[in-house]
């Protein structure tokens, strides 16, 4: 029933929340978004009217970089590192942690399940 | 915490007097450089720079996005190239 921003239609969940639903959103730009508008943060979805869902959704256009677009931010701006061929770019290019974190241990979120190396047999 | 705006970006003085000046002579020389906290500038643009990492001087071509970045994210300063599989990995892409 509420599509906003494209594909999300969260339901049943105070505005406030089902907002970050949203790539792009999370709990203080969805506030600021419904102060604007001037709605309730604690209705539902559903209870929203026609007019209120259009003026979140003209908010969102006009002042928010959401979901498809903001991914493709993102993705350029890594790129961009990786082109140019600073360090951060090549710990990008090798899915290390890329601020300074400890790969001795843990970065398991940016390395992956675990893959024991073992040791090498002489030959 | 980030460094205040009021100082502005930090560059060797001597460093970028130099690029100032190969700029107005029209002059395109490899610099040599240990500062790698320095900031590159529009002004560096189009030289190459030879930065240090600790070993030797590895040369920078600067292009127009690296503008922001600091010399020394360039220059890398360790090798590493996996752990185990024999020696013919050596190459290694860093």
């Amino acid at each position: 029933m509420a599509r906003i921003a494209g594909i999300d239609i969260p339901r049943e969940k105070r505005v406030e929340v089902a907002l970050t639903y949203i790539y792009g959103i999370g709990l203080s730009t969805s506030q600021k978004i419904l102060k604007q508008t001037n709605i309730n943060p604690d209705t539902r979805v559903r209870d929203l009217t026609d007019d209120q869902v259009s003026r979140l959704r003209e908010v969102i256009d006009r002042s928010v970089k959401v979901e498809g677009d903001l991914r493709r931010e993102v993705a350029l701006n890594i790129k961009r590192l990786i082109e140019i061929g600073s360090y951060r770019g090549l710990r990008h290019r090798r899915n290390l942690p890329v601020r300074g974190q400890r790969t001795k241990t843990n970065a398991r979120a940016r390395r992956g399940p675990k893959k024991t190396v073992g040791a090498r047999k002489k030959k | 915490m980030s460094r205040s705006v009021k100082k502005g970006p930090f560059v060797q003085p001597r460093l970028l007097a130099r690029v100032q000046d190969m700029n107005k002579r029209n002059e395109r020389r490899v610099l040599k450089t240990w500062s790698r906290a320095s900031v590159i500038f529009p002004d560096f643009i189009g030289h190459t720079i030879a930065v240090y990492n600790g070993k030797k001087h590895v040369p920078v071509y600067v292009t127009e996005n690296m503008v922001g970045h600091r010399l020394g994210e360039f220059a890398p300063t360790r090798t590493y190239r996996g752990h185990g599989k024999n020696a013919d990995r050596s190459a290694g892409l860093r």
